[in-house]
């Protein structure tokens, strides 16, 4: 169709189309984050992936693929670690958070001969967006979608009271595995959006947004998508007309919504 | 006897190799209430969380009938206030049809709270709401961790009440954690004294002066209960050591007893 031929020729639409794809995956998994205060580990995952540019870097995969499998492994790492209770979970997350970034940092120096661009790795990039990339963005919220479809009352009943959740049947930790393999999805796929350092304020403003309104929970992932996709929307706008950095100013105008939202309403209905 | 719901052999549960639930041998039937009482740190909640399948155990073994339903209520319903969730909306998770919840929540006395949020009930409701859940599954075998804490006082000789009238309604057996002795004996056909191993069992009369009960309770308390006296497979010397070693526990060097 010449009209969407159009539109993904130009670069600013394919931005707006691959952020407004992210939001709707970061909406569901945003509530995720913020309602099993996950917020520090989703943080960690998204450092991560730097780790992950410079080994598909390495052995030449997919870029996307490679930040999938070693945000994959890292949160495998991470649920053992927990599981021996050596460390405090946020001592832990602290230290695997920044040793990743660090360590993909110090690799990818390493590689002179490979370009890339390390601010927009960081922050988040407007032109960056290709092809390749919204295929990738559309298929992995293809998969997150299907994935939260199939087991959602297990994904929340395990959110609400994960023992009880155990006694009724319910495969607690496959499900958690589960919800760290879209998370490492949604990390590989936003970063080109928003950059490495502040994917998880793009899964937490909105969701935290969306509870001041909400009155149950499919609710409250509805509008973190609906939030998401203004804050995508705005900040792309701006950084196109102000020429600011994508990344922060996705961030900001969903930071803006927040006060607006938090300022008005009166309370939160449940 | 019928079979029973759940069989437990020398059930051992250990952390880092010190044993929290030390060899307990059980069995649960249909129409059994039992109670199991103790100090602080006995295992009672381990225990039960051994044979709801939550907690693994090291040694010994552990027999479900065949296509058991537990019911099991939690000791607290901490939810995060960030998560949105009406009463009617946490019922029909439990995955029955939305009658089947409101007749439960009739059951239990909460079926005016199903459009509540779930953040804004009082600790009795709470609980009320957690026995409804429990129920709408039409369990074999109810399990209840400490169900009437933060309970006022008339509400938990109601909700002993409930239980019991439940039992009766279901013909499940039900298994309980609780602290409160006075009410616990009122209501409870078996009582089970943990402290690690089960020191002392039996009916609520019997038990209350046996040597290890008071022991572990203390004699004022011991003595407020009841009248009848039993005979006790063991005691225990000043340092919670076991000094009549004649069943059972002959291999065991010390009952590691809280003493207070």
């Amino acid at each position: 169709m010449p009209i969407i031929d159009a539109l993904l020729n130009d670069f600013f639409w394919r931005a707006l189309l691959g952020g407004l794809g992210v939001a709707l995956v970061a909406g569901p998994l945003g509530c995720f984050v913020v309602w099993r205060r996950m917020a520090y580990f989703g943080d960690t995952l998204a450092h991560s992936a730097l780790l992950g540019i410079a080994l598909s870097f390495l052995i030449s995969v997919p870029m996307n693929l490679g930040v999938i499998v070693t945000c994959v492994l890292l949160s495998i790492v991470l649920v053992l670690f927990q599981r021996s209770r050596v460390l405090a979970t946020d001592t832990l997350l602290g230290i695997l958070a920044h040793s990743a970034l660090a360590i993909g940092l110090v690799a990818l120096s390493f590689m002179p001969d490979i370009r890339f661009d390390l601010t927009g790795l960081l922050f988040g990039d407007l032109l960056a967006m290709s092809r390749t990339d919204l295929l990738w963005i559309y298929g992995g919220a293809g998969v997150i979608l299907t994935l939260l479809a199939l087991f959602w009352r297990g994904l929340l009943m395990s959110t609400i009271h994960a023992e009880l959740a155990k006694v009724e049947g319910v495969q607690v930790e496959r499900l958690r595995l589960i919800l760290m393999l879209m998370f490492s999805i949604v990390i590989a796929v936003a970063m080109k959006i928003v950059g490495v350092l502040l994917i998880t304020a793009l899964l937490i403003i909105p969701a935290a947004t969306a509870r001041r309104l909400a009155g149950n929970p499919e609710h409250m992932v509805g509008m973190a998508v609906g939030f998401g996709c203004l804050a995508i929307t705005g900040g792309l706008s701006m950084s196109w007309f102000l020429d600011t950095p994508a990344g922060p100013s996705v961030v900001v105008t969903a930071f803006c919504v927040f006060v607006l939202v938090y300022g008005s309403a009166r309370r939160a209905p449940a | 006897m019928s079979e029973a719901l759940a069989t437990l052999q020398q059930l051992t549960v250990a952390f880092d190799g010190r044993a929290i639930v030390d060899r307990v041998d059980l069995a649960i039937y249909r129409g059994d209430i039992i109670t199991v009482i103790g100090p602080n740190g006995a295992g009672k909640t381990t225990l039960i969380k051994a044979i709801l399948g939550i907690q693994k155990h090291q040694q010994g073994s552990l027999i479900l009938q065949t296509g058991l339903t537990i019911g099991y209520v939690p000791q607290h319903l901490t939810l995060e206030p960030t998560l949105p969730l009406s009463v009617r909306r946490f019922m029909l998770l439990s995955g029955q049809p939305l009658a089947g919840c409101i007749d439960s929540l009739g059951k239990t006395g909460v079926e005016h709270l199903i459009d509540a949020s779930v953040h804004h009930l009082s600790g009795g409701e709470k609980q009320r709401l957690l026995l409804a859940r429990a129920l709408a599954r039409k369990p074999d075998l109810l399990v209840l961790d400490e169900p009437a804490q933060g309970v006022d006082i008339n509400g938990q000789a109601a909700l002993y009440d409930l239980i019991r009238d439940l039992r009766d309604q279901l013909n499940c057996g039900v298994l309980m954690v609780s602290h409160d002795l006075h009410l616990v004996m009122a209501a409870t056909d078996k009582v089970i004294c943990l402290n690690q191993h089960i020191c002392c069992s039996g009916y609520p009369a019997d038990i209350s002066h046996d040597p290890a009960f008071i022991e572990t309770f203390g004699r004022p308390v011991a003595e407020s209960l009841a009248v009848y006296h039993h005979n006790h497979n063991h005691s225990h010397d000043l340092h919670g050591d076991v000094i009549n070693k004649s069943q059972g526990h002959s291999d065991q060097g010390s009952c590691g007893h809280a003493h207070h």
